[in-house]
């Protein structure tokens, strides 16, 4: 009997057709995909690498939802011309607590994987507003609501409480300040900036939008940008050590 | 006069599906009343008048029936259900207009930015994903459920399983299909590419999909045809296959009930490689396994030939399967995902190359003796280009694959090019040749006109060169200026010098889009004619032409 009739078995009980195409399946993503969980090199040892901040946390959602990785990556290649277009390589750690990641798949804009520092908050606020008023060439469209609109931060602790359910180190304290945080970190010289520094390494409390009188979607999204790339001190990094 | 009737009682299906659809429209008032947003809540009483139709339809139909069940078999024939066949189908040219027209709006967008008119709803960022999933999950949807329906029922030679549930299944989809589009408009996304739908339209999508499985194989079940057909095969692979994807990917836990947000139990670097595995296996199973299905019942029964070759369909088969599921890596070349993930992903798709070709051969092969048909069939013409364009798709798609092409051509409109490829000329036209075959056939009416097929096919060929071939142009040419290097070892260009250079392409993809949808315009003018005209025009007996 030919191995070809063999086949029959598989086309005579659907059953049988459906277990095999289930194993079948199965084989490459197992291989490709579990490694990642328990293979110790996958995301480098690196210090700096930090949960976002409340206010930084409810900037990436409004990234999220108005759908941002469409147009911009925030993953730099390890080739000559990004690392010197954009900065130093993206690291797995640095996107460890981004859920979900936006690394991205098209460049219609630039990377932002190290945009946070490189333009003032001010241009931020008019590129938003406006794109073409600070780079007339853009296609990227207008975003005037966000400057315009209260943010909604009723609910951010109940966001960092299943972030922290699924292994973002938020502890009990940063989600019971988280309201308060949000205040802090949009207000310059806030009472309370040095405690909230100390719960978040390396933030910056500052009104983001120019527009103290209220915390708006703008203010959210530029402290998510301006935090981008920067919590990782590459002076004292060894590339070496993380050699994969 | 006193007339006895027997007792009509209503089934266990129709009884519980009334029931859970009751207590859904409950649920979702409840929710809609304490959403955290009024976005959420607007879905929520969707969901509840939805629920409530559903309520109403069932018992509507329930009172409107006859005492007895559908009888599975008429005059010894089977008694074949094409209501959810039909209806899939018009929703298919339904979506596919909207999610052309959107897409010719997003490409308009790019090249004219003043058409984002500041208004959130039609910003880019927001109605890129409407386009995508239209046209992948609604368009492309339908037309897989609506066939693979049509399908199993014939090469079974039995009527589709179940009562309500054929119907539940092409209703409860759309259904998904309108939650989902009017989430991004409304700004309700995961933000992950091709799985943008929140937490609840999954849930929801989960319980269609299991329910169409069940369909499916309950049909198998009842073949009364020794063999199970190689299209079913495919699609029921790619149900499977899909209903695992999209249960991995999806994984999330939302922040509240009453709450649309949720975040994905994956994080960064894990996440990426589970959303590339979901990723480009929607590709491989949704665009690719399906739609194959397609071909291997359509192109046989329009050319009237059998498939080429059984064994090949059988290597064909597992080949592509196996080695599809590997290939999602292939989209992070260079990140930060480990080398071994990559390397990994970049050999299994140029490998993937020989269970495509091999299909492809199966495909166009099976017009052997048939090949003149192409001259006076424009819809088996169609089907025949769109396997010739799913070769040529499937060497670009492992060249791209190979880490030193991607480093230029990721991120580049070159991935948009060759998507497009693959998406109008492989899966719009097996899918308007489908479509083109099955109307007459479900209507039981001639097709209204060839001639037009004739123009829709030249239209949208041209539209379609027209969008791959600008969009090579300036997927290679922004790729080389980000790495164009000055004499003096400088970047030559800042980055809005290449946005600026992408122009004149934008308007040319955006003419190429224009003419492909114009050519479905024509399309579904044909087949409304078809199923509504009076006045058929009479069917033409192709002149003889001797073979040169």
């Amino acid at each position: 009997m030919s191995l070809w009739h063999k086949h029959a078995i598989f086309e005579k009980n659907s059953i049988v057709l459906v277990i095999g195409v289930l194993i079948v399946i199965a084989i490459g993503g197992l291989v490709e995909i579990t490694p990642l969980f328990y293979l110790k090199s996958t995301i480098e040892k690196v210090d700096g690498v930090r949960p976002y901040t409340p206010l930084e946390l409810a900037g990436r959602n409004i990234y999220v939802r108005e759908g941002c990785y469409n147009c911009h990556s925030q993953m730099i290649r390890p080739l000559r011309d990004e690392v010197e277009r954009y900065g130093h390589y993206s690291l797995a750690a640095e996107s460890m607590y981004d859920r979900p990641f936006q690394w991205g798949s098209k460049r219609t804009g630039p990377d932002l994987a190290r945009v946070g520092g490189k333009y003032s908050d001010d241009w931020h606020r008019d590129h938003l507003r406006a794109p073409k008023s600070v780079v007339p060439g853009t296609v990227m469209p207008a975003y005037p609501w966000l400057e315009a609109t209260d943010l909604d931060f009723a609910h951010i602790d109940d966001d960092m409480k299943v972030n922290a359910a699924l292994g973002v180190p938020y502890t009990p304290d940063m989600i019971a300040l988280a309201s308060a945080d949000v205040k802090t970190q949009s207000t310059s010289d806030a009472p309370d900036a040095g405690a909230f520094a100390k719960r978040y390494p390396r933030s910056q409390s500052r009104d983001y939008d120019g527009n103290a009188a209220r915390i708006t979607e703008a203010d959210a999204l530029i402290a998510y940008l301006q935090v981008l790339g920067t919590l990782i001190d590459f002076k004292l990094y060894n590339d070496k050590a993380n050699i994969r | 006069m006193a007339i006895a009737i027997a007792p009509k009682s209503m089934t266990f299906g129709e009884g519980s599906t009334a029931f859970a659809f009751a207590a859904l429209a409950f649920l979702c008032v409840v929710i809609g009343a304490k959403a955290y947003t009024p976005e959420y809540a607007f879905h929520a009483y969707l969901f509840s008048i939805g629920s409530v139709a559903a309520v109403f339809a069932i018992l509507n139909r329930y009172f409107e029936r006859s005492n007895d069940t559908t009888p599975l078999l008429v005059d010894g024939k089977p008694n074949y259900n094409m209501g959810p066949v039909k209806f899939a189908t018009v929703m298919a040219m339904f979506w596919g207009i909207a999610g052309f027209t959107v897409g010719l709006y997003a490409a308009l967008e790019l090249a004219f930015p003043v058409l984002n008119f500041d208004l959130p709803w039609i910003s880019f960022g927001r109605i890129r994903p409407l386009h995508t999933s239209a046209v992948i999950f609604a368009f492309g949807g339908n037309v897989l459920i609506g066939t693979s329906f049509y399908v199993v029922q014939r090469t079974c030679r039995a009527r589709l399983a179940g009562d309500i549930s054929p119907w539940f299944v092409v209703l409860g989809y759309n259904f998904f299909i309108v939650i989902a589009g009017t989430g991004y408009l409304l700004g309700i996304t995961q933000s992950k590419e091709y799985a943008e739908p929140e937490w609840y339209a999954d849930l929801w999508l989960t319980v269609v999909w299991v329910t169409y499985l069940l369909v499916y194989l309950g049909t198998l079940m009842r073949r009364t045809e020794p063999h199970i057909y190689v299209a079913n095969w495919f699609y029921l692979a790619f149900i499977l296959t899909i209903a695992v994807l999209h249960l991995g990917n999806n994984a999330a836990i939302p922040v509240s009930i009453f709450s649309s947000k949720s975040y994905i139990v994956w994080s960064g670097v894990q996440d990426a490689m589970v959303q590339w595995w979901y990723g480009h296996n929607a590709v491989g199973f949704f665009l690719t396994a399906g739609f194959l299905a397609i071909m291997y019942y359509f192109i046989p029964k329009r050319a009237e030939r059998p498939v080429y070759s059984y064994r090949l369909s059988i290597i064909h088969f597992w080949a592509l399967i196996f080695l599809y599921i590997w290939a999602g890596p292939h989209h992070l070349h260079y990140t930060a995902l480990p080398d071994w993930a990559q390397t990994l992903g970049m050999t299994f798709s140029v490998i993937l190359w020989m269970p495509s070709w091999g299909g492809m051969i199966n495909g166009l092969m099976t017009l052997s003796g048939a090949w003149d048909k192409l001259r006076t069939d424009p819809v088996l013409r169609m089907m025949v280009v769109s396997v010739a364009v799913y070769a040529m798709t499937t060497i670009e798609g492992p060249m791209m694959s190979v880490k030193s092409v991607n480093s230029l051509s990721h991120y580049t409109d070159w991935t948009i090019g060759h998507v497009h490829s693959g998406a109008l000329g492989w899966v719009g036209y097996v899918s308007f040749g489908a479509i083109y075959c099955l109307v007459p056939w479900l209507w039981n009416r001639p097709l209204y006109s060839l001639k037009l097929v004739n123009w829709h096919f030249w239209i949208s060929t041209i539209g379609i060169v027209l969008y791959i071939t600008a969009m090579w142009v300036s997927g290679i040419l922004q790729g080389l200026m980000w790495r164009a290097y000055t004499s003096l070892g400088f970047l030559e260009y800042s980055f809005i010098e290449t946005v600026e250079a992408m122009h004149p392409f934008y308007v040319i993809r955006a003419m190429g889009g224009a003419l492909f949808l114009a050519g479905a315009l024509l399309m579904v003018w044909n087949l409304w004619q078809t199923v509504n005209a009076k006045q058929v025009e009479p069917a033409a007996v192709p002149a003889l032409v001797p073979a040169e």
